[in-house]
């Protein structure tokens, strides 16, 4: 079988989880949610999902269904705390990110009179201090992946450095994906390294669709092709109304 | 104990330049009868200290916020919230931007009368550099860990809405999810409850750990059946009536033929309205 581009980023978005064992996998976006399912059904069962409210799914259940059988019960003040207690790994969008990993969901432009306001800074700041964070980012562009966010809601490397290892040691950035490629935080000084580009992705294009000086490595590996298995629950399990295709388009 | 009143009662008893807090949660089971009361009241001047949604975008709408405290609004199903983006875009509200957690230890805090309660959340991130009088604390302890002292967010009045409440104030959640209605009421000097169904004290039926509020917190009690309309109060959103909300929201001559039909009578006008709007969507 093969996999769509919105598959590929399901399937990477579910990497984001492997080796996490017994905690809450909080996701955001579609193929974000899809990929914490998709892991708690293959390769990381011990992960807890949600219904997208605060019910903690007995089972990792269909995109948009009912929980069904329930096995904790978790309201955004249980939520709240759980972020504080650790247990947790979560992946936010964002609608900028730069090179350290800084995010933005709060506003574009200046703060005191912004040119748009978005959310506001949500849980941001209190996620990238407190968890393991990956983003989904579902349209990679140079208005997104910026030399320097307007307004820091998630913390980057540069910041979680002049906090001292005390007050950051809990900071995490694991990885970020986009429809276009894998990329994460391995170098040095925490700058953000392309990982892989997604089958039928040139690194060019990763390149150019960058706002700015990207780690690359030697040859870049292209992003693994989800199996059969992983197909199937994600067609025929996880999302047959196809809402992935919404938002990652075939 | 709270007293059973008016929807015009509550209103008329705030004033201008208050801080009123707001419960639920985004779009959420948020109490908007209220909310259109003030909209259609003479306050302004407001601080509004809310998980924002609808609430606080009427209210901007109608000029009646100097400064909103939030950690976000949003209209959840969509993510924008129009009224606070003009607003803010034109820069006619202040904001005190917090991050989610903050936001809760700010309201524990208050509820439980302390100055402040630490957190990492907000450490590194720009809610320290757009609210430069957050300080942080350091820990009297072995570890030395500096953390934000995140202010107790203690308000004049809080507003929230129950499934069900009994005359004396006491409040019941049928939802999922309590979101911090019963620590806006520790919060606040004095807290008025709507609900959608008001019963006798003693007829309060159902799970004992759903009681949210309770009397010795609430001022005044106010039935208002389909006062959380259009937010989601357990039994899902109105998610068609939220899309007419939003798209007239982002247009002034839309909005003021909305504000015209739906927001310019009392809360019977509004619900007869809303009514008619849906027999004429057919739906």
């Amino acid at each position: 079988m093969s996999a769509t581009r919105a598959e590929v980023c399901v399937v990477a978005c579910a990497e984001a989880w492997r080796g996490d064992g017994e905690i809450l996998a909080a996701a955001m976006g579609t193929c974000s949610i899809l990929g914490a399912r998709l892991a708690r059904l293959t390769f990381e069962p011990g992960l807890l999902t949600t219904d997208g409210g605060a019910l903690l799914t007995a089972e990792a259940v269909p995109f948009g269904a009912p929980a069904g059988a329930v096995e904790g019960w978790l309201p955004f003040r249980e939520h709240l705390w759980l972020v504080q207690n650790g247990r947790r790994h979560v992946m936010m969008g964002a609608s900028q990110i730069d090179r350290h990993g800084n995010t933005n969901i709060s506003a574009i432009g200046d703060w005191a009179r912004p040119k748009s306001q978005l959310l506001g800074v949500r849980g941001a700041p209190g996620n990238t201090i407190c968890n393991p964070t990956s983003y989904w980012i579902p349209k990679q562009s140079t208005r997104v992946f910026v030399p320097k966010v307007d307004v820091v809601s998630g913390v980057g490397h540069d910041r979680a450095a002049e906090l001292g290892p005390r007050a950051a040691r809990f900071h995490d950035l694991r990885r970020v994906v986009t429809d276009l490629a894998v990329f994460d935080f391995g170098t040095p000084d925490g700058s953000m390294r392309l990982v892989s580009a997604h089958p039928g992705v040139e690194v060019e294009q990763v390149r150019a669709a960058t706002g700015f000086d990207l780690v690359i490595e030697g040859e870049v590996p292209e992003t693994r092709q989800p199996t059969d298995e992983e197909l199937r629950l994600i067609r025929e399990v996880l999302d047959p109304k196809g809402l992935r295709d919404r938002e990652v388009k075939a | 104990m709270g007293v059973v009143m008016s929807v015009e009662e509550v209103v008329g008893s705030l004033e201008s330049g208050m801080t009123i807090g707001i419960g639920g949660w985004g779009s959420r089971r948020k109490p908007m009868a209220l909310v259109r009361a003030i909209h259609r009241s003479a306050l302004t001047d407001l601080t509004i200290v809310s998980y924002g949604g609808p609430d606080v975008g009427l209210l901007c709408a109608a000029g009646k916020v100097r400064r909103v405290v939030a950690p976000f609004v949003t209209l959840d199903s969509i993510a924008l919230e129009p009224h606070f983006r003009a607003a803010r875009q034109r820069g006619s509200v202040e904001f005190t931007e917090y991050d989610e957690g903050m936001f809760m230890f700010g309201l524990l805090a208050a509820a439980h009368r302390l100055p402040f309660l630490p957190t990492r959340a907000g450490l590194g991130s720009d809610v320290m550099r757009v609210n430069p009088g957050l300080r942080t604390v350091r820990s009297p302890y072995e570890d030395q860990e500096e953390l934000v002292a995140v202010p107790a967010l203690t308000m004049d009045v809080a507003l929230v809405h129950m499934d069900v409440a009994d005359t004396r104030g006491n409040g019941r959640y049928l939802g999922p999810d309590p979101y911090m209605d019963d620590l806006f009421a520790k919060a606040a000097g004095r807290c008025f409850v709507s609900c959608e169904r008001m019963v006798r004290p003693g007829e309060l039926d159902g799970p004992p750990q759903t009681l949210l509020v309770s009397r010795m917190h609430v001022t005044g009690v106010v039935e208002t059946p389909g006062g959380g309309h259009f937010t989601d109060c357990g039994e899902g959103r109105d998610e068609a009536f939220q899309r007419h909300y939003a798209a007239s929201a982002a247009d002034p001559e839309a909005w003021a033929a909305f504000a015209d039909r739906f927001l310019s009578g009392d809360e019977a006008a509004y619900q007869e309205a809303v009514q008619q709007w849906r027999e004429e969507e057919g739906r």
